[in-house]
């Protein structure tokens, strides 16, 4: 803009062409000018970094959290942590092994509930036609569940599980984690299915394929890494969740067990709810052992995460 | 035969996962049915929590909620968009091309992609934000936050003591905390939604924009943004519905005070909290109260919910008509 000279454009009006004296009266070219002195391009430079700023300083709980994590978390990890019963109030040493047991078993059993029930549902929504009720209706559904609070989930299967089976079990938990686990799965398994090439689905058809053959032997398989994908995210979701446990699978200083048979309608302990727990006691091992749990939380969290999003680009690649 | 059976499975499947949602709602209402009936809505007006006495008012709870979702998402709301903005203008990868160009790299097989890369950390940084389990922001927030925020808190309260927000010091968990990482668990929602919605604004406006002489920032606040804002207002209501949900940070930051207080920096209570602290121990009694409390919260975020949705659906229709 500035490149503009209104000394050698005096003869023709660049508005109309007609022989002009001064076809530039009234405009203000200083006010135009990129430069320091005027407030306009001050703003803009400030603003800039205003944002800028406003960004890092977003980020800085993320690495403080994670720094706090290994720093404080780190220290304790050992071996020992793994493999034994947590401690009693003022007792040293112990470790988490049951939580960590419990939250996979928790988590294993809330995926076998809501993967079949997701998929199936989503292999429903992908197959049917536009403005379909039903489909329709599910989708609404899986958007409801989206934004459904946690500890809800909990107080739901707290009703429907512990008051009818009489007392606290890790079965509860896992209900009330596959409710949350389900919006997940459904959307990102339907996506992942109307993405697969009409072509292929058509050439299916062709050969004399059933719709299940079809969804079976091309839609499922094809689809597979997305759908692995959106397990992947719900897991990873699903073993940090602490307000379904509370009341549902509640805690437990022992082994999931009774005698030497994996018990799961008993109370049982997760890293999640031991966390929780913990932070609130007033004794140094304790809170010790807090840190080292969220820190085996979160890196669970985090592979699990990693592992979702490194199969959905391979499914982008192919 | 087969194939009739497995359509058939599916079928039942789509309308099994439609009757659990339906089921929730009706459940919990069915276990706070009697507890409506006896309180009524006295229930959401008193502010009395006594089981000896039998009295039972939440109150303090709804404002508890209201009060930290709003803030946290005062604060959520401005950094998310900033940080909305810097990702979507590109800026990060800019400065990083003119710091390349400086030393001729630009175009360099390895470097070049740097910009791009640089980019996809920071997207993915953001989104990190909202993988970490509520229940570590809580650990964080008490170990880390409170200790942190502590001296200010309490230099305000001496100096500003007659501001009805500093009104009390701060002697451990509390509203402002719980409000500070509650809007740090919400940032990554409006980032991911108001990124969406900038990034899809027709770059034609901008062009036109720049065209009548408007600086960059002068395009972003009059076109941009104004274009954009039914997506972001989206995304902002969806996160004022996980915030009012949020549980685990709250239980933990809070304070679990059954009061009623202006003040940032003496503890309150939230519904949520209050469901996650009262129910493992809770009588039978008790139970059907903590449903109908349930059941109140349910209804303030499905409505809430079902409104950003709402909008957010609008946004997208409305940008298409735009293109």
């Amino acid at each position: 803009m500035a490149a503009i000279d209104p000394a050698g454009s005096a003869q023709l009006s660049p508005l109309t062409g007609q022989p002009n004296s001064d076809p530039f009266a009234g405009v203000d070219f200083d006010e135009l000018e990129t430069s320091l002195r005027r407030p306009r391009t001050l703003i803009n430079i400030l603003l800039t970094w205003v944002v800028a700023g406003m960004t890092l300083l977003a980020l800085g709980p993320l690495f403080s959290v994670i720094w706090m994590l290994f720093w404080r978390g780190g220290k304790k990890l050992s071996l020992a942590l793994f493999t034994q019963l947590p401690p009693a109030p003022l007792e040293q040493g112990g470790g988490f092994g049951n939580a960590i047991v419990g939250t996979i078993i928790i988590v294993v059993m809330a995926a076998l509930i809501s993967v079949p029930l997701g998929v199936l549902s989503a292999l429903f929504m992908a197959q049917s036609k536009d403005g379909d009720r039903l489909a329709s209706a599910v989708r609404f559904a899986a958007k409801v569940l989206t934004g459904f609070p946690s500890i809800l989930a909990g107080v739901f299967a707290y009703g429907v599980v512990v008051l009818a089976s009489g007392g606290f079990s890790a079965f509860a938990g896992a209900v009330a984690v596959s409710i949350l686990m389900l919006p997940t799965i459904m959307l990102t398994a339907e996506d992942a299915i109307r993405m697969v090439p009409a072509r292929m689905k058509e050439a299916a058809i062709g050969m004399g394929a059933t719709k299940t053959q079809t969804a079976v032997m091309v839609l499922l398989p094809t689809a597979f890494p997305g759908i692995l994908t959106g397990i992947m995210l719900a897991v990873a979701r699903a073993a940090g969740e602490t307000a379904p446990l509370l009341f549902t699978s509640l805690f437990s200083s022992y082994w999931p067990a009774s005698g030497h048979h994996l018990n799961l309608m008993q109370p049982t302990a997760s890293l999640a709810v031991l966390i929780y727990n913990f932070a609130g006691m007033p004794f140094q091992n304790q809170v010790e052992m807090a840190w080292a749990a969220a820190l085996v939380m979160v890196l669970m969290v985090l592979i699990t995460n990693l592992i979702g999003q490194s199969l959905s680009q391979r499914q982008v690649q192919s | 035969m087969s194939d009739r059976v497995f359509r058939g499975l599916c079928y039942s499947f789509a309308w099994l996962s439609v009757l659990v949602v339906i089921f929730i709602v009706l459940r919990i209402a069915f276990a706070a049915a009697p507890a409506v009936r006896q309180y009524g809505l006295g229930f959401l007006t008193t502010r009395t929590w006594d089981p000896n006495q039998d009295q039972y008012g939440i109150l303090p709870e709804i404002w508890g909620t209201m009060y930290t979702s709003v803030l946290a998402l005062v604060i959520g709301t401005a950094f998310g968009v900033a940080a909305a903005i810097f990702m979507s203008e590109g800026y990060l990868g800019g400065i990083v091309f003119s710091a390349l160009k400086m030393f001729h790299v630009q175009f360099h097989p390895f470097w070049g992609k740097l910009p791009e890369r640089l980019e996809n950390v920071l997207k993915n940084l953001i989104e990190l934000l909202a993988a970490i389990p509520s229940v570590v922001y809580g650990l964080w927030g008490l170990f880390v936050v409170i200790p942190m925020i502590r001296p200010a808190c309490n230099w305000l309260h001496m100096k500003m003591g007659w501001f009805a927000p500093f009104g009390t010091d701060l002697s451990g968990p509390g509203v402002l905390p719980a409000v500070l990482v509650l809007s740090i668990m919400i940032l990554p929602t409006i980032t991911a939604i108001s990124r969406d919605a900038l990034v899809s604004v027709p770059p034609k406006l901008r062009m036109a924009a720049y065209g009548l002489g408007a600086t960059p920032w002068e395009t972003i606040l009059a076109v941009i943004l104004p274009t954009a804002a039914r997506g972001i207002v989206g995304g902002v209501l969806l996160a004022f519905g996980r915030a009012l949900g949020e549980t685990m940070a709250l239980a933990m930051l809070v304070g679990n005070a059954n009061s009623i207080t202006l003040s940032l920096f003496s503890p309150a209570n939230t519904l949520a909290a209050l469901l996650a602290n009262t129910f493992p121990e809770a009588q039978h009694k008790e139970v059907g109260i903590l449903m109908y409390a349930a059941l109140v919260l349910l209804g303030i975020t499905l409505l809430v919910n079902m409104i950003g949705a709402f909008i957010l659906q609008r946004a997208s229709a409305g940008l298409e008509g735009a293109k």
